[in-house]
């Protein structure tokens, strides 16, 4: 990247993207605390306690709403108004509107789990929004498109550098999903009907669901992995053409996968053949961009040893290649017959947004916030113990799920000799209660993880604003004196 | 044309990128409103009526489509543990879709008549007591709650908004009857909502003959699961003809 004549930082609203990374780190610790929660319960139905806002059904979305707009989707906005200033070297365009889009974001975020506590769904997983709320957030993403786009107009480069274009996929997608997949008829404020039935009304959730990981957890973090990787290894991007030909290949292969959610169903088979292959298609791109991510590396592999931020990328790079692989696996309709259903889709996602998504997203905030505040990490050692934690517990929480998922399966098409099913459908819920705890055991692994990131970027802060007063009291003192 | 050209374009890249995202979804799912083979012809699919809607809404308020799906594959295995696999025309008038994608609890698609009222209320109050391996919650305010039906006329415009054959003039009135015969008609009826609610709650399926509780409305609406279609009207190779 050319940053020959950067703008002296001053130039760019930083107070924008702390704001974002800040509400990124907290609603991501509420969030994978409702996680650990929810996965005890399945261990432990005791742990409902018969409180209608916190029993499993109410509460699942409020974790995965937490996890997926709250932490990505902050950590989303908090990197792309950095990235987008510091390569188009150009400050924010419009601060007054990217504060709405903060207090827009937060609000929406807020309000969303408030309401799922209180029975106020939509049903669909990960747009359970009601109407009032889907129309505030469709308000702050046309803002946010808006900010993005005259920003890059601004630029003072001739070229949109390539982490733009993922970022710049991510917001024009994540809009249409979100109005199509949102279309409803309102019976009052609190309540309101699917514009479509049945299948096509399955074919549109989909449609979004898979495209809310597509571009939402992928395209946009790749956006987000085409800045902090190079950035942090001190290396330019391995293959602009790799870039360039698995960037327009993922945008357009992705859009024709949702279809493998509904295979086996009442949904028409051309449609979820057509799907497959897709998918299957779609393992090309997914490693265009490893690839391209781990080879920045080449060259320069001995950092590994020394720099534990680039751990967190490329680890997370290895989970993205590996998820990619297991997708298209499971969309295979063989596979699909016994993956779906079970826990195993469970653990597929979480290789991809513990693995992918928050490892990304921990090696960007290491990278991110002490630039933000103009000083080192508090503690480089903890970045250490945060990534050991994370990775074990990432492991434990898969493999729990692989032998919940794949025994469940295997178990719910067992036959006797005589042809008759040989276990019964609460034969294989009590054989998930081991599992289950492990599972747990690796989401607290996480989340411990999780915590001593939290501790290490408070201390930065606080030690950042200390630094900086001590400055300003020399400098005070100085000038009183002259 | 060079890539360059784009890289340097910021509307250019734009009007690229809706091109590509959007061929997906205008191909794949766009043909499903309009392609007569989707959903199935086929007999005794009515739309709930307003008691079962109101459990209907319950069952989407607590999130049971998380743990519960309502569709049944075509595999020997589902055959045998749930039934005949699900039409498309079952779920033609569900608003949202309850398929659900995961099953930590068996599905549910055909799970209307297969036990009685007095299991469901109890099962939902208290899932272990008779499973004592479940690890579903308790429902126990199902049914300390009386049933909200202020505004089932208002949920009903709404749903017939959308398509769903729910009558509101005379002619519409007149077309259900000859759907769904005069009974089931004037259960469908916007203007005998209430009447048809309070009508419906008599069949008692909280146990609490003087009450209409949540308990009522949902158990009402897990009751009529899957059971609309008579299959032993149709041979299999008829829907075959469908997929």
């Amino acid at each position: 990247m050319a940053h020959s004549a950067t703008l002296p930082a001053e130039q760019y609203n930083y107070d924008i993207v702390k704001k974002f990374a800040i509400m990124s780190v907290v609603w991501g610790l509420v969030g994978m605390g409702v996680g650990l929660y929810i996965a005890l319960e399945l261990a432990f139905p005791l742990l409902n306690l018969d409180v209608p806002a916190i029993t499993f059904g109410r509460f699942r979305p409020v974790h995965t709403t937490l996890v997926i707009f709250g932490f990505g989707g902050n950590a989303l906005f908090a990197t792309s108004y950095y990235v987008v200033q510091r390569t188009c070297q150009a400050p924010l365009a419009n601060p007054l509107l990217a504060g709405f889009t903060f207090w827009g974001w937060q609000a929406g975020v807020g309000l969303g789990i408030i309401t799922y506590m209180m029975g106020i769904t939509q049903s669909r997983e990960y747009a359970e929004f009601e109407w009032p709320l889907d129309i505030a957030i469709t308000l702050v993403w046309v803002c946010y498109l808006w900010i993005y786009v005259q920003t890059l107009r601004r630029r003072n480069q001739p070229h949109i550098y390539v982490a733009n274009w993922f970022y710049l996929a991510f917001i024009l997608a994540t809009a249409i999903l979100h109005v199509f997949n949102n279309l409803a008829v309102p019976v009052s404020l609190t309540k309101s009907y699917s514009l479509f039935s049945g299948v096509q009304d399955a074919m549109t959730q989909w449609w979004y669901g898979h495209n809310a990981v597509g571009f939402f957890l992928t395209a946009a973090f790749l956006g987000m992995m085409y800045y902090f990787v190079p950035k942090q290894a001190g290396r330019p991007i391995y293959s602009y053409r790799l870039s360039i030909i698995h960037f327009w290949a993922l945008i357009f292969l992705y859009m024709w996968a949702g279809g493998h959610h509904l295979h086996w169903t009442s949904l028409p088979d051309w449609v979820s053949t057509l799907s497959a292959t897709f998918s299957i298609l779609l393992l090309l791109p997914s490693w265009g961009g490893m690839i391209n991510g781990i080879m920045t590396l080449s060259g320069a592999w001995d950092k590994l040893r020394s720099d534990p931020i680039l751990l967190f990328l490329i680890v997370s790079l290895s989970f993205y290649g590996m998820s990619t692989f297991e997708g298209p696996l499971m969309s295979l309709k063989s596979v699909n017959a016994l993956s779906h259903y079970t826990d195993w889709t469970i653990g597929h996602v979480h290789s991809g947004a513990l693995g992918w998504v928050a490892l990304m997203t921990f090696g960007s905030f290491y990278h991110l916030i002490p630039r933000l505040y103009n000083t080192r990490i508090y503690d480089q050692k903890l970045i250490y113990v945060h990534f050991w934690l994370a990775t074990i517990g990432i492991v434990l929480y898969i493999t729990a799920m692989w032998v919940a998922g794949i025994g469940q399966g295997l178990m719910l098409r067992g036959f006797d000799e005589y042809g008759n099913l040989a276990y019964t459908f609460i034969e294989t819920v009590e054989f998930l209660h081991t599992p289950y705890v492990w599972r747990a055991i690796g989401g607290a692994c996480f989340l411990a993880g999780y915590l001593v990131m939290v501790y290490n970027i408070a201390m930065t802060i606080i030690t950042a604003r200390r630094e900086e007063a001590a400055i300003e009291a020399k400098l005070a003192a100085k000038l009183a004196r002259t | 044309m060079r890539h360059e050209n784009i890289e340097v374009n910021s509307g250019l890249m734009i009007l690229l990128i809706l091109t590509v995202i959007s061929i997906g979804g205008l191909v794949e799912v766009v043909p499903l409103f309009y392609l007569n083979d989707t959903i199935e012809k086929v007999d005794g699919v009515r739309p709930y009526t307003p008691l079962e809607l109101r459990g209907r809404d319950i069952y989407v308020r607590e999130g049971c489509y998380l743990c519960h799906s309502q569709q049944i594959r075509p595999f020997r295995d589902e055959w045998l543990r749930y039934g005949h696999y699900s039409l498309a025309a079952e779920s033609q008038y569900d608003h949202p879709f309850q398929w659900g994608s995961k099953r930590t609890g068996p599905d549910l698609a055909r799970v209307g008549k297969k036990y009685s009222n007095e299991w469901h209320v109890q099962h939902l109050v208290a899932p272990r007591s008779v499973v004592p391996q479940s690890i579903m919650p308790n429902y126990p305010w199902l049914l300390e709650r009386d049933l909200d039906f202020s505004d089932i006329t208002e949920r009903l415009k709404a749903l017939r908004k959308t398509g769903v054959p729910y009558s509101l003039t005379e002619e519409e009135y007149k077309a259900n009857v000859a759907a769904y015969g005069k009974e089931m008609a004037d259960w469908l009826d916007i203007n005998q909502a209430q009447d048809s609610l309070f009508a419906q709650a008599r069949n008692d399926y909280d146990g609490l003959p003087n009450r209409i509780t949540e308990m009522e409305a949902l158990v009402a609406y897990l009751q009529v699961l899957g059971t609309m279609v008579d299959f032993s009207q149709y041979d299999e190779g008829y829907f075959v003809e469908f997929r």
